[in-house]
């Protein structure tokens, strides 16, 4: 058993095929892995990530959003300098003479594009779709080079907060329907990042350095992080220990109080700005019911460029069982506020403020594959209700007959693709892909005018007018 | 800055050059040394310097879907995915790109319509062109001996787009396979079969499908004296028959690609013929066609799909077509084709003219090119080409998407009625303190005062009647 547990045998193998062969190597008379970083769903996985999606695409169906899609490329241009440091993770396609293009690197700046495109004032839109990303994958923790988002977002100019609330409803829901177990929302604001650095005196060619080794806070202890700010980055020690002083702090409404009354931060207007608002948010979030889910946590600086406001992302909290496995997933969710992007793409500068959250449905997956697995449970990957037998030879004919007349009816039934199967092997079929009612033809059934049909769990059998056969099929479904 | 100017000028010629080149169907080799010298032209254009100007657009043969576009979409593949659940089908997916040498050598002359990722310093990759070559490629890495699965994605060809006739650069494509040793035509049979409920289903017009087999073809082409060289070349002649004339097809095979005319001749007497099974008997009749091997395998297994067909009530919507010779490379045995015959026209409309909606076949061989022994996996399957099929539903379907800017109740109400909300809760400040919310119908317009905690049940009631009649 390799030693950690949880990968499977492609996930192996694949490291593996990473391990021995150098990039580049045509391999003759060896399969093909994947491409690094990249993966086939089987059918059980296609299950649970079918289940996982249809819950996310309800609860935001139920918010009344409706659904978009975009090209998986856009143009070059389009995705430059949106992405900040993570630029160089963009997957170009070759210059083939025509247009220069790129992979989507998420769903944010594709429904900008399609806003600033369309002239489009407000929309709420959810879309769900692959992403793709050249980051070094950690497979264990379900981190792939392309990937499935599910993104909600409100655009539009409203009043302030009440999207915004909404949206971080909507992360619960899904999360909470998802039963991840227990989890927490960490919140803050774009402008109280920038006036905590700005009160704590960095300068302002530093401010994303800064903001990225801040970030770090929930993976690593303040002090590996002020060691970075100060020895990687140039940072003076006393500013960067004043900024220790605000990012090591979390907590929930009377934290936002707080701020409010500190000496410094309340001088800084961006920093009031962000605090108003986060302190309106927390009124809405409370009539909401969800309050106690949400922690304004100073530390969450998110990587992306163009969050203007409110930022948030959730974390499940682990069980020490599950910290015992080493699925720590990072976070589930994210989003924020990203008023300016619009105007980036709009020929005449007009921008459309937008806040909007993106389910990272692999992160979730790894967890429910991983629990399902655990509990040996048993997945039918098909929907087929009844299978189509014989015990003797020659009657494929009689066979394709039946089973023609159950497809007619919108009946779902399989056959073996044998003219002359064993009895066995066809209820074996049966049994292995839980398929729940077998109708039985052969020679004493066809002088009868009837067909037997047989529960494959019970093995009870009865004998029903050939006529019969789809009433009665129909009805022996519905009653289970 | 006038240097600049002239350099702008010299990529954009160029440009037009290798544009030119590719409409005319130039050589590889011609097109690609061109193109290099574009890419060696804009490289001494530098990096942009300044402001981005660039044109707001989705890149050409792509486009974005609209909610309402979105709408039609689902119900599509709605159809579709219940049609492939009801004969079993498992599903499954696959990335996107695939490691370039996987594609290489599939797809015969379409290879050079494959989208290349930028060698970034890692693999080498392209983006899937079908999602036939991934799914051999999973059962050959898997060991997969036999699987029924269904796969709906996009894939990528760098095509010639033709947005108005729903060809694309980007689009979906909706496969079913069955993979697996097995009885013969069974299989081969129900691909049939669940291309016409599909197509029935989704009522788009009366359509037809259309079918051969490799092998009658090659046997056809053997006993006219086709040199194999040219076979391929000739069958993509022959494929055109469904849009030109006899005529023309032979003046290309024999004035473009230097068949001899009695040949060609040969070959006419043979693909302008199309019928049901009693065409099938008539060729194992026919004194040359039947010295074939090939040919009378390819003609044994019709034979016997057409018997299956029969059982399942589709024989009337099969026509076995000598003129249909597909494209792909890979096909071993039957292969076909559906066509609608008349795209239904509204007032008004641009009828979108005659096409395939959907196509497949046998391929025997293709899982054998990825296993490292050589071990064969028969296969046979069908793809739907939605792409076709959204425009016409698009064309058919009426949807309207209101957005208000006015909060006022009377504006709400409207939008209601217009986006079909059945339903409306109406919450003010009578009913904050009588505790109580106003639950409206929208279709008859009576109001009524429901407990606030009564509410969720009350709706629950009123929106699981049949057809919603709240």
């Amino acid at each position: 058993m390799p030693p950690f547990g949880l990968l499977h045998r492609r996930a192996w193998a694949s490291l593996f095929g990473q391990l021995l062969r150098p990039s580049g190597l045509v391999c003759i008379g060896e399969v093909h892995f994947h491409s690094q970083g990249t993966r086939d769903l089987s059918p059980q996985q296609m299950v649970v990530r079918e289940k996982i999606l249809d819950m996310v695409i309800d609860c935001f169906k139920r918010h009344g959003a409706k659904r978009l899609d975009t090209p998986a490329f856009e143009l070059k241009e389009m995705l430059t300098e949106k992405y900040g440091e993570d630029s160089g993770l963009i997957y170009d396609l070759k210059d083939q003479g025509g247009e220069l293009l790129s992979l989507r690197y998420d769903l944010t700046v594709p429904f900008a594009r399609y806003l600033a495109m369309n002239k489009v004032k407000r929309m709420k839109r959810y879309q769900v779709g692959k992403v793709w990303r050249r980051e070094s994958p950690t497979i264990v923790q379900g981190r792939y080079r392309e990937f499935c988002q599910c993104d909600f977002d409100i655009a539009g100019q409203f009043d302030p907060m009440i999207p915004d609330a909404e949206c971080l409803k909507i992360m619960c829901e899904v999360l909470s329907g998802l039963q991840l177990g227990d989890f927490l929302i960490k919140v803050n604001d774009r402008r109280i990042l920038d006036g905590i650095l700005a009160v704590c005196a960095v300068p302002q060619s530093k401010f994303h350095a800064i903001c990225s080794s801040i970030d770090k806070l929930d993976k690593i202890p303040w002090k590996d992080v002020r060691h970075e700010m100060v020895a990687k980055k140039g940072l003076a020690p006393e500013v960067a220990d004043r900024i220790g002083d605000y990012v090591q702090r979390h907590g929930g409404v009377s934290l936002v109080e707080e701020m409010f009354q500190d000496s410094r931060l309340s001088q800084n207007k961006q920093a009031l700005e962000g605090l108003g608002d986060l302190r309106l948010l927390f009124e809405y979030l409370t009539l909401f019911g969800i309050a106690e889910k949400i922690s304004f946590d100073l530390s969450l600086a998110r990587g992306l460029d163009y969050y203007t406001g409110v930022i948030y992302e959730a974390v499940l909290l682990q069980t020490p069982a599950q910290a015992e496995e080493c699925l720590n997933v990072g976070s589930v969710a994210a989003g924020g506020r990203y008023d300016g992007l619009v105007g980036v793409f709009d020929p005449k500068g007009h921008t459309v403020p937008c806040v909007g959250l993106s389910i990272g449905v692999e992160r979730i997956f790894a967890i429910l594959e991983e629990r399902m697995k655990t509990a040996g449970l048993k997945i039918r990957t098909t929907e087929t209700q009844v299978f189509v037998a014989t015990p003797q030879k020659n009657f494929l004919h009689e066979r394709l007959k039946l089973i023609s007349e159950l497809w007619d009816a919108g009946i779902k039934a399989e056959l073996l693709y044998k003219n002359n199967p064993k009895l066995l092997t066809q209820l074996h079929y049966c049994e292995h892909m839980g398929i729940p009612l077998v109708v039985i033809i052969g020679e004493q059934e066809l002088k009868e005018g009837v067909i037997k049909l047989r529960s494959v769990a019970s093995r009870e059998e009865v004998a029903i007018k050939r006529e019969n056969l789809v009433a009665e099929i129909q009805k022996k479904l519905s009653e289970s | 800055m006038a240097e600049r100017a002239a350099l702008e000028e010299l990529v954009r010629l160029q440009g037009e050059r290798v544009r030119g080149l590719k409409q005319q169907k130039a050589s590889a080799e011609q097109i690609e040394e061109e193109v290099a010298k574009l890419l060696k032209l804009k490289a001494q254009l530098g990096p942009d310097e300044g402001k981005q100007k660039f044109v707001l657009k989705t890149p050409k043969g792509t486009r974005d879907y609209s909610p309402r576009q979105m709408a039609v979409r689902e119900k599509v593949f709605d159809v579709i995915i219940s049609c492939f659940k009801r004969h079993g089908a498992e599903v499954i997916d696959t990335p996107v790109f695939e490691l370039k040498e996987t594609l290489t050598g599939k797809y015969g002359e379409d290879s050079k319509l494959i989208y290349d990722l930028k060698d970034q310093g890692g693999e080498l990759l392209s983006l899937r062109y079908d999602l036939t070559v991934p799914f051999a490629r999973y059962l050959a890495m898997n060991k997969l001996t036999n699987i029924k699965r269904y796969h709906i994605a996009k894939v990528y060809r760098r095509d010639n787009p033709a947005m108005t006739r729903g060809r694309y650069r980007e689009f979906y494509q909706c496969d079913f396979d069955i993979a697996g040793q097995f009885d013969p035509m069974i299989p081969d049979a129900e691909c049939l079969e669940i291309m016409c409920e599909i197509l029935r289903s989704l009522q788009i017009g009366d359509f037809l499908v259309k079918v051969n087999d490799r092998r009658i073809l090659d046997g056809m082409f053997a006993i006219c004296g086709v040199p194999d060289s040219k076979f391929r070349t000739i069958c993509s002649s022959v494929d055109k028959l469904d849009k030109v004339s006899w005529e023309e097809v032979k003046n290309e095979m024999v004035g473009e690609k230097g068949l001899a005319p009695e040949v060609a001749d040969h070959i006419g007497d043979y693909v302008q013929q199309h019928g049901g099974i009693s065409l099938v008997e008539q060729l194992l009749q026919d004194p040359e066609l039947s010295q074939n091997k090939q040919a009378l395998e390819g003609l044994g297994d019709l034979k016997l799909l057409f018997e299956y067909l029969t059982l399942f009530g589709i024989a009337d919507k099969i026509s076995f077509d000598l003129s249909l010779a597909r494209g792909l490379d890979y096909y071993t045995g039957v292969i076909y084709e559906a066509v609608l015959l008349q795209t239904p026209v509204q007032a008004g409309e641009e009828p979108l003219g005659v096409g395939s909606v959907a196509a497949g076949g046998r391929y025997d061989g293709l899982v054998g090119m990825f296993d490292p022994k050589g071990r064969k996996v028969p296969c046979v399957g069908l793809s739907i080409g939605v792409e076709r099929i959204f425009s016409i539903v698009e064309q058919r379907l009426e949807a309207e998407l209101l957005y208000k800017k006015n909060p006022k109740l009377l504006n709400q109400l409207q939008y209601c009625e217009e986006a079909g909300i059945p339903l409306v809760a109406i919450i003010g400040e009578q009913e904050l303190k009588d505790g109580v919310i106003k639950l409206r119908s929208v279709a008859s317009r009576e109001e009524v005062d429901v407990p606030r905690e009564d509410l969720v049940e009350e709706i629950k009631r009123r929106t699981s009647q049949p057809f919603c009649i709240c």
